[in-house]
């Protein structure tokens, strides 16, 4: 029996606020603990939540971001459960009437197809304290510093169908977030993290089969490990005439293994009822077509715009478009340069990988994008071979200076003046007596391997400064 | 709406209210006497009035995103009962 995995995301999103979502302390990751929590956030008696405009305002800014619909009056309301790093004994979240409603959203597979993932729902809510477990006498240490910071719950449709799917669900649900500036998306600052519901079922069936949620996944590449993980343990017990129980899960990292989370079983019934401490919220139209107004260009408009304005091939549309840095970086290049094509290259391979190897953002790049253009306008007047360009490239990046500054300075200027050049290759030609004896009596193909050689004999005494087209022709010529 | 002795039991523990053996029963019957109420209140036709989150008619006001509160760490642990480094200590929760 074929199984098929359905698979359903919500994520915790951090808005960018400065302040909590129903309090004036601040939200600095980072602080030592229980600085930034207030008496609204400790619960102490009689404090009232006054709600953040800002948390609002990103969340409607989501909603149109996927073309949802946005709630003209959504509500906020209790849910009740005990633990002690949520001191009210409830949680302010919004149950039946969320801010944003239904939405939909393009993702972009490897190979270049894309699917459509639909969106359910996306609430605005307080995010809870931070237990310590380490040992303080056998007794547990709270930190109420993250208690009440505003967090987007983004719920997904069960449309994914396998772990891929679900990582390039996140990553463009990611570069969306930090388009629009709502979130720093820092997953290692927990700043989105991600609960997994998943079930399966025989393929073809439109019944689904009973799910479990796996909590607090806090990267890309443990969502998928916990995804095979877990559609790999359903199979087992399904295929081996079991059934699934319904129950939250928890990924442990360490061990790539889920496993239950007993004490939930009787927790699991909040009983939600309208928050009596704040009254609905009301949006208008105005206010809805004024954040509109606010909104920059979207990774999907950009990833189109840039294949059709640029001629990119899709994975490199996708790729440039990641951030809205990164697409601003390339974009500059190009301005200078005028090459879309071999900007692309460029900003892909040698700026992406070194960035990678000194783990810096783009944000802090050592090299400018007009310095690039600039590197890349000497390749294109030939001025320096692409192989130089890296040489020069790697100097531009340790800070010592321009292109041209560079290539001046070492003496870099690819030789094309052509007594030079035929003195190299008649110098070439007279060391390699044994490989001029095979080419004269050489067919076609064999021909051809031989000239490489010689150009690259002739690139090597030039130090790779040789013209090599204008070696090329040379050689063709003294060799006939 | 008839409500049972073991549906209190369990919205008790949800609600971390203990009630010992000899009070359940009377909890129970008080507690049907006030669902028999809201009975009643479900017999009124209510289909020409709007649901309402509130019973006051208004709308939440919106404060701007700026930190007002300063660090009162200090004050706030001199009436805890346990703190350590700066946390507050509370009995082992086991996951």
């Amino acid at each position: 029996m074929q199984l098929e995995p359905v698979i359903g995301l919500e994520v915790h999103l951090q808005l960018a606020t400065r302040s909590k979502i129903f309090s004036g302390s601040a939200t600095r990751f980072g602080a030592e603990p229980n600085t930034q929590a207030s008496a609204v956030d400790l619960a102490m008696p009689g404090m009232l939540p006054v709600l953040n405009g800002y948390a609002v305002a990103c969340a409607v800014k989501f909603g149109l971001g996927i073309g949802a619909q946005i709630s003209r009056r959504s509500v906020f309301d209790r849910k009740n459960y005990f633990y002690p790093d949520l001191p009210k004994g409830y949680q302010i979240s919004q149950f039946d009437a969320p801010i944003v409603g239904r939405g939909n959203f393009e993702i972009s597979m490897q190979d270049g197809s894309t699917r459509s993932i639909g969106i359910t729902r996306a609430h605005l809510e307080e995010d809870a304290g931070k237990s310590l477990h380490e040992d303080f006498h056998g007794q547990t240490g709270i930190d109420l510093n993250r208690a009440g910071t505003p967090l987007l719950e983004i719920v997904s449709e069960p449309d994914i169908r396998n772990a891929a799917e679900a990582v390039a669900y996140l990553r463009a649900l990611h570069s969306l977030v930090t388009y629009l500036g709502i979130s720093d998306g820092n997953m290692a600052e927990g700043s989105m993290r991600c609960d997994i519901n998943i079930s399966l079922r025989p393929m073809g069936n439109a019944t689904l089969g009973t799910r479990t949620e796996i909590k607090n996944v806090n990267s890309f590449r443990f969502v998928e490990k916990a995804i095979h993980h877990e559609v790999e343990r359903q199979a087992d017990i399904i295929e081996g005439g079991g059934n699934v129980v319904q129950e939250t899960r928890l990924y442990d990292a360490d061990r790539d293994e889920t496993r239950s989370m007993r004490s939930k079983e009787v927790a699991n019934d909040y009983r939600y009822f309208p928050e009596p401490d704040l009254l609905p919220v009301v949006i208008d139209e105005a206010y809805i077509e004024a954040i509109r107004g606010e909104l920059p260009e979207l990774p999907t408009e950009k990833r189109h715009r840039f294949r059709e304005q640029y001629g990119l091939s899709n994975y490199d549309a996708n790729v440039l478009s990641d951030t809205r840095a990164l697409g601003d970086y390339f974009e500059t290049v190009v301005a200078t340069c005028q090459s879309p094509k071999i900007s692309a290259n460029w900003v892909q391979v040698e700026l992406l990988r070194q960035l990678n190897r000194d783990d810096t953002a783009i944000e802090h790049c050592p090299v400018s994008a007009g310095q690039l253009g600039g590197l890349i306008l000497r390749i294109l007047d030939n001025t320096i071979s692409g192989k130089i360009a890296k040489q020069v490239f790697e100097a531009m990046w340790k800070g010592q200076g321009s292109a041209d500054e560079i290539i001046e300075q070492r003496g870099l200027k690819q030789v094309s003046d052509g007594d030079q050049l035929e003195t190299m290759v008649d110098a070439v030609i007279a060391a390699n007596a044994t490989q001029v004896a095979q080419f004269i009596v050489a067919n076609e193909d064999k021909r051809k391997k031989l000239i490489g050689f010689f150009v690259g004999q002739v690139m090597k005494l030039s130090k790779g400064q040789a013209n090599p087209q204008i070696v090329n022709t040379l050689l063709a010529q003294k060799l006939k | 709406m008839a409500i049972k002795e073991d549906e209190i039991e369990k919205i008790a523990e949800l609600a971390r209210i203990r009630i010992s053996e000899g009070e359940i029963g009377q909890v129970t019957r008080r507690i049907a006497e006030i669902l028999h109420m809201v009975d009643q209140l479900q017999a009124i036709d209510t289909h020409e009035v709007e649901p309402m989150a509130n019973p006051l008619d208004a709308n939440q006001r919106l404060r701007p995103d700026t930190v007002t509160e300063d660090n009162r760490r200090d004050s706030f642990q001199a009436i805890a009962p346990a703190t350590e480094n700066g946390l507050y200590l509370v009995p082992k929760v086991i996951e």
